[in-house]
This record gives structure tokens, sequence and C-alpha cells, in this order.
């Protein structure tokens, strides 16, 4: 399929149509609402659901109950939007309900800003609802990285039996790049039978189906935990990618960034190669489940003298990167919020600092 | 002489947590008769909302979800949306419905979600112990009002049959009571054609129910049908409030 030049957005509420994906509830916040304008016009053309709720709080329960009945289903929101949504997220988690959540991150805390940011990384992979869980995240670097995740979210979503999030910011949803839309990532029908309440008639077994998230008896909860830690064990085995950048050489300093920022991180690091000095980067673009030992392998390559993680935040994936990098090394940390994104030239000062 | 009084198919065999002379257990068997009856065992999905109804799931023997605390007509509105086919029913109490989801189900009401709503009114937070609800009477005690709800700092009890009928989309609102034989004939009537609605895809459909709470009102199960009747209903005052055009 050819290229087409589109808006970061739109990009990606076509995705979820490419997908598969033709039931999308929403309520409006900048810098992502051209998703909902975007499927206002395109999803009754697909014959699919289109609902603007009151809030996030009550989207997340649209999505929720239209998961539990068994379809296909997406919301898109940002930061203090997603905040609201995260009560739902912990319940679809707790009742392995399979949905689709788009982050365009804005600044935070609090009404903080609407520009860029990658301020919502921790809340995306330590839960950001109440109880125990994590739900499956993927960064993407740019406009054709999310269009491929959100179409990969659907059916990891239906893998996994639960909420799946792409978490971009601010910067991939307002560009424009040129994309094309895999025709293999469209997500496959799976069988819900089992699980969906859409009906006993919909069954052979007749049997009903209950979608729940209550377990007063501390065994049947232990158990239902015991079950989600095991979907996470298995996304640790399955599930993990990341992109390895420039660690053929002797590199004396490694670089770990994700999303929106990676993009300045490679230049620097091409600037600094032209200078004769190697520095590598490393991109998780699942930063649940986390590249752990790709982490670990690439910051104790004999040459690495240093690590350092540059984020649109105040230090947030650095937690996991140190957690991951075991002592071995020294954990450096840059990062700005607020929405100016940092420079290639302030970067490479920065690496220049550190060797 | 085939047998004269049978459990509805609806209705499971567990049985439940609910007080000695608690009216839910009436107003679930009216649902799943009237689910029998119009023949849609099959293709309902009912939500369970938090509170005292949280384990509804448990009684009923048909699809079900449990939403969180209030939301249920927003997961009514998602199933709805996406399987207009589906029957779905929410069941809320009063601290569900009437408070922490009071945006949820006025704006499902407003946009005429074809779904149908049980709505139990009997003024206290039940599964919590006793504490005051928006639907509290003035003076009523709760663990939350220990010297009686004071109007002057919490407001009056708020009438939600009269509220969502002041929404100009076309719906069906009623607010019946189960705290007499004749109450209880009309309410299963007015869930049968609160479903029947909802069947039609006319319209959303809204029955209110004066229910009691002897366990936590702190009387017996006589005398807390007698208070309703006698406290309650004169301000809940029952009929229907709104008809589809």
């Amino acid at each position: 399929m050819a290229k087409v030049l589109m808006k970061g957005n739109e990009a990606i509420a076509e995705a979820a149509i490419r997908a598969g994906c033709i039931n999308y509830f929403a309520y409006p916040i900048t810098p992502q609402s051209e998703v909902a304008e975007y499927m206002v016009k395109r999803l009754p053309e697909e014959g699919g659901v289109f609902l603007q709720g009151e809030s996030e709080v009550a989207v997340g329960y649209m999505i929720f109950g239209a998961a539990a009945a068994g379809a296909r289903v997406m919301t898109t929101s940002s930061s203090p939007g997603i905040s609201l949504m995260g009560e739902a997220i912990s319940y679809i988690a707790a009742a392995n309900c399979p949905a689709v959540f788009v982050n365009i991150m804005r600044g935070g805390p609090g009404l903080g800003g609407i520009l860029p940011s990658q301020a919502d990384y921790l809340q995306a992979t330590k839960g950001g609802g109440h109880g125990d869980y994590h739900i499956l995240v993927m960064a993407p670097d740019g406009v054709q990285e999310a269009v491929e995740m959100t179409m990969q979210a659907f059916t990891l979503a239906e893998k996994y039996r639960g909420p799946v999030m792409v978490l971009g910011d601010g910067l991939i949803g307002q560009m424009m790049e040129p994309v094309e839309f895999p025709e293999n990532l469209a997500t496959k029908a799976s069988n819900k039978d089992d699980w969906a309440t859409n009906g006993m008639d919909t069954r052979k077994s007749k049997k009903r189906n209950l979608v729940k998230s209550l377990f007063l008896d501390p065994t049947e909860l232990n158990n239902n935990n015991l079950a989600l830690k095991a979907k996470y064990a298995q996304m640790k085995q399955e599930e993990i990618r990341f992109e390895i950048y420039n660690a053929d050489g002797d590199y004396k300093v490694l670089i770990t960034s994700f999303g929106t920022m990676s993009r300045v991180c490679r230049t620097a690091i091409d600037l600094l190669k032209e200078e004769g000095i190697e520095v590598a980067m490393l991109r998780p673009k699942t930063v649940f489940p986390f590249p752990e030992q790709a982490v670990y392998d690439a910051a104790t390559k004999e040459s690495c003298k240093a690590v350092i993680s540059i984020e649109m935040n105040m230090g947030q994936m650095v937690e996991d990167v140190e957690r991951c990098v075991k002592g071995q090394r020294p954990v450096e940390f840059y990062g700005e919020c607020g929405g100016d994104i940092p420079s290639p030239e302030k970067i490479i000062k920065i690496i220049k600092a550190l060797i | 002489m085939g047998k004269a009084f049978s459990k509805p198919k609806a209705l499971s065999d567990t049985m439940t947590h609910y007080c000695p002379g608690c009216t839910h257990g009436i107003v679930h068997r009216l649902i799943a008769e009237v689910i029998d009856e119009l023949g849609i065992q099959g293709r309902t999905v009912g939500i369970a909302p938090v509170g005292c109804a949280v384990l509804a799931y448990n009684y009923f023997n048909c699809d079900f979800q449990e939403a969180a605390h209030g939301r249920a007509p927003a997961m009514a509105t998602g199933i709805k949306r996406v399987r207009p086919d589906l029957i779905v029913f929410t069941y809320q109490g009063d601290g569900d419905l009437a408070s922490i989801g009071m945006g949820e189900i006025i704006h499902a009401a407003n946009r005429g979600e074809k779904f149908t709503t049980i709505f139990i009114n009997n003024a206290i937070y039940g599964m919590t112990g006793g504490q005051m609800a928006p639907t509290t009477m003035p003076g009523q005690r709760a663990s939350t009002a220990p010297m009686g709800r004071n109007t002057d700092l919490t407001g009056m009890p708020i009438r939600m049959a009269n509220l969502l009928s002041q929404l100009v989309t076309s719906s069906y609102i009623t607010r019946q009571a189960v705290l007499k034989p004749q109450q209880v004939n009309k309410t299963k009537k007015a869930i049968k054609k609160a479903f029947e609605y909802q069947i039609e895809g006319k319209c959303f459909s809204f029955v209110e129910v004066i229910s009691t709470c002897p366990t936590n009102w702190g009387l017996t199960p006589l005398d807390a049908l007698k208070w309703a009747e006698e406290t309650m209903v004169p301000y809940y005052e029952l009929g229907d409030f709104k008809t589809p055009e």
C-alpha cells in the first residue's frame, strides 16, 4: 500500500479501524481530540459505534461494558483524562476484558499543560489505578509506529484478555508523517464464548457468563491476582520489544530513551559519531513488559562506562533502568518537562560532560 | 393440576445474603418473572451495582456484569450501543445511583439509552452499614447522621424519578413501592412495561422502587414497612412521572 501523509491522531484512528475496531467511545481533551473528530466521520461508513461520553469516568465504563459484551473497543485520551479512566482500567484488568487505551500524553501534574510530555510513564507501567495489576504498554516513536502499535494492540488485548495502552505524546499526536497501514496487522476474530456477556443464547453451552472483579473470598482473590501475575510473566516471555541503536562499536555511554525523546537522542548520537564519540541507545518499544535483560546487557558491555536515561519528565523510566542495571554502572538522568523538548545540542553537551 | 407456584427460570438456586425483611428479594423475583414472561433470558445482560445488591449476579440466571460504584449506566450504554439486540438492565441502590452515579444516570437517561434501570430507594447505604444517602429522609438517623439528617447542612432528599422526568428526552419514568401486596403487583407491571419499552427500542426506562432496610433503620421488618409507608411514600410520591410519546 502506498504511503499517505497523516496527522498522528488521525492515523491512530484509521489504524484502529483497519485493525478491525469499529467501536469508539471518548471524551474531548487536547492534544488528541482529532481522534474523535476523525472517528465520528469514519465509523458510520464502517457501520460502527461512535459515542462522546459525558466524562472520561463514564467513557472508561462504556469501554468496559462493550468489551465485556465481546465487542472490540477503543478509547483515546490525554493525561488528566487517563487519570479519570484509571478506575475503569483497574476494573477491566481485574475482570479480564480486552480493551485498547491510547494516551497522547501532555504535561502534568494537575492540569499541567497541553504540550508533549512523557510524564505518565509511571502511571502507565506500574498500574495507574488501584490494586495489583499491570497493563501492556507500547510507546511509539513516531506516526508509523503509532499506527502499527495501535493495530497490534487489539490482537494483544485479545490474546491476554486485558487492557493494552499505546503511550504516545502530544508531538506524535499532532505531527504529520508519511504512513502506511500494514494489511497483516488486522486483528483475527477470537472466540469469546467462554467469558463474554453477550447473551446466553449465543453459546452452545447455554451457561451464563459473568464479568466481575469482586472476590470476597481471600483465596479466590489471591487466585485471580495470581492468574493476572501469570499473564504478566507470559508477556515478559513473549512481548518484550525494543530497539538498540548504534551499539555495534565500543560505546562509552548508553542512552535509554523512549518515544519522541528517543528521536532527538538518535540525532545526537549521529552527530557525536561524526566527532568520533560512540554512544548507543536502547529504546524500549514495550515499556511494560520492560526489556530488563536487554538493558542490563547493553549497560554492562565492557566499553560502556555510564548509562543515562533521557526523558521528557522529571525521572521516571530511569527507575526501571536503575533496577535493571543492578548497580553495575552509574545511571544518570536528564529530563525536561513543560513541553520544551531537549535539543540534540543539549544532549550532546550532557553526554560529553559524562565522558 | 399443574404446579401453582414455582421459582422463575431467571432466578438461580442460590440462597441470598439479604437480611430478614429486606425487599431486594421481592424485586429480584419480579424482574425474574418479567424476564421469563417476556422470554428474554437468553439475551438479557444485567449489571450489578456496588452496595447490597453487588451479589445480585449470584441470584439471577442470565449473563451479568458487575460495575464500579455508580457506573452501571455507563456500562449499560457500552453494551447497548455495541449490541442493541441484547436486553440490558441495571439494578442500583440509592447510594450507587443518586450519589456517586448521578452523572452517569442523568446522561444515560438524557441520551435516551435503550436500557432499563431498576432503582432501589431505601433511604440509606446498606452494605457499608447505614450511612446517610442522598435519599435519607429529614431527621432520619444514619451512622453518619447520628442526630438525624440535618437538611440545613445536607439538603433535602433527592427525588430521582422527579428529577429524571424533567429531562426533555422521551422516557418511561415511574416510582413504585413494594410495601404492600397491591404495590408489589403494580411494581411488577411497571417493570414489565419498562422492559417492553426497551424491547420495542422505544426509550430509556426507569423504575424507582421504595424499599426497606430494617437492619440499618433499626426496625423490625413490619415496622420498617410501616415507616416507609408513613414517612417515605408521602415524600416520594408513587406513580408514573413520564411515559414515552
